[in-house]
């Protein structure tokens, strides 16, 4: 359905640019959220349902939490928001501004280029995608299974530490 | 099934969650009692059934204050979050042939997502309340809920593997011969751990545990913005009971001397019955513990789960 899907990049769009906008760090973490939603949204609207579950879940869901997760930890207080508010000058919009106008009109001139293609919306359902994943791209799965090991054996290997016992109560 | 019946029953189900939810006040407060030895309320009304109206009645005249310290916008709108987060979990859930919402070929990976967007309830009400006991517990909850989160989603994977579908009508119908309990007892027995740290109930209510966080996220949250925490909660309670008899308990499969959606709601609320039983009788472990059970115990064995499940099911394909 076209209507949705407008209505939903239009509020990806709007959520997105209050991101950047913010000085609060924790109001604009909540708009990236709502950003992640809507293109939940928008993959919905494309017919792929297993990817805006999955986008919802890993993006919406976990990661924003351990972002705002950090943030609060940091406990970044008044100051900077008034820091952030120095560095967005109107001055500093030029240069990106410039930039991205360049490819938005490169976009409009794809879009409006003659050869009018209609991109047909096609159901992938979790059994194609998992076929995909693990026939023609396991090599790819594979190489980030790696990736993550190597994470997780890092960050575990820099969190050990042998551990003070305070107290006979916090002995392990 | 034409556009009438179909808000037909989505009023409906709205009518008997809340309801159902309500009256949980007024279960849990008289269960407990039983177990503890005592009558519980059993003054308004017969049995002590009115409770619920009274305690409603009181949470609406509370006097709703926002702290001037609070972040207000952000104070006002986490409490809504977790309830309608909650609601639209239910949409998925099929109550007997015919009755359910939304027939989602995506419908488990939906109350996953759902599930995991609850927790921004507590995470923003307890930063906005800022507050020192409100914001250790949003931490907690965090954390809690991203260790629990991870093997909630990987307990059900078992599930999904036997029924080859993501459709809760479908693993309904694939429960006809043996109920997946059977098949997946290490499966449930983690899905149900996972669910009592989701809906943040005893024994892992760490975010808000009152002996020594004093009601931590909540701290601060008076009248109707309380109110829908604790709504949330046992709606999350009628939640996870419902996923539960859905996945692992044969959803509205029994004999046909009861009709379909009785038997839902009998076995759904024998799992109620049972949440309310472990906070009765089970200690709050401490939170370095919780996460410690969860990533080191809990994860291995879900994932020796997950592997044994898959070389069984190849194994009988060939």
């Amino acid at each position: 359905m076209p209507i949705l899907f407008y209505l939903s990049s239009a509020v990806a769009i709007i959520a997105t640019i209050m991101v950047i906008t913010r000085y609060h760090p924790i109001h604009a973490l909540l708009y990236l959220v709502v950003s992640f939603l809507a293109i939940a949204m928008v993959f919905l609207s494309l017919g792929a349902p297993f990817a805006a579950a999955l986008e919802v879940i890993v993006y919406a869901g976990a990661i924003m939490v351990l972002f705002i997760f950090v943030v609060m930890m940091l406990n970044l207080g008044k100051e900077t928001a008034a820091q952030e508010k120095d560095w967005l000058r109107p001055a500093v919009w030029i240069g990106p501004g410039v930039l991205t106008l360049v490819l938005l009109m490169e976009m409009s001139i794809l879009l409006l280029a003659p050869p009018q293609r209609n991109v047909a919306v096609a159901v992938v359902t979790p059994k194609q995608v998992a076929l995909s994943l693990y026939g023609e791209y396991i090599i790819a799965v594979e190489l980030i299974g790696f990736l993550l090991t190597t994470g997780i054996v890092g960050a575990a290997h820099i969190g050990k530490q042998k551990k003070k016992s305070l107290h006979r109560f916090l002995q392990a | 099934m034409t556009v009438m019946q179909h808000i037909w029953i989505v009023l409906g189900v709205l009518f008997v969650f809340l309801n159902i939810a309500a009256g949980l006040i007024w279960v849990e407060r008289r269960l407990l009692a039983m177990w503890q030895d005592r009558l519980g309320p059993n003054r308004a009304g017969p049995l002590g059934l009115m409770i619920v109206l009274a305690d409603t009645l009181k949470l609406f005249f509370k006097e709703d204050w926002i702290p001037p310290f609070a972040d207000k916008w952000v104070f006002i709108f986490a409490p809504a979050i977790v309830v309608a987060s909650v609601l639209m979990s239910f949409v998925i859930i099929p109550f007997a042939p015919g009755i359910l919402v939304a027939d989602l070929n995506v419908g488990l990976l939906f109350f996953l997502a759902m599930s995991s967007l609850g927790v921004y309830s507590i995470v923003l009400g307890g930063w906005a309340s800022n507050n020192k006991y409100s914001l250790l517990g949003a931490l907690r909850g965090a954390s809690q809920m991203i260790a629990y989160e991870v093997f909630m989603g990987l307990s059900l994977m078992g599930v999904v593997m036997l029924s080859r579908s993501f459709n809760l009508a479908e693993i309904v119908a694939a429960q006809e011969k043996v109920w997946f309990v059977f098949l997946q007892p290490v499966g449930f027995v983690i899905f149900f751990i996972a669910g009592l740290a989701e809906t943040h109930r005893l024994p892992f209510d760490i975010p808000e545990s009152e002996s020594e966080l004093i009601a931590g996220f909540h701290a601060e949250y008076s009248g109707m913005k309380f109110g829908m925490f604790f709504i949330g909660e046992y709606l999350g309670i009628t939640l996870i009971s419902a996923m539960t008899v859905t996945l692992f308990f044969g959803g509205w499969l029994g004999p046909a001397f009861l009709p379909p959606v009785v038997w839902f709601f009998l076995k759904t609320f024998v799992f109620i019955g049972l949440f309310i039983l472990l906070r009765a009788s089970l200690p709050r472990p401490r939170y370095d513990q919780l996460l410690e059970y969860g990533w080191k115990l809990l994860l291995p064995l879900v994932l020796v789960n997950l592997l044994v499940t898959g070389a069984i099911a190849l194994w009988m394909k060939h």
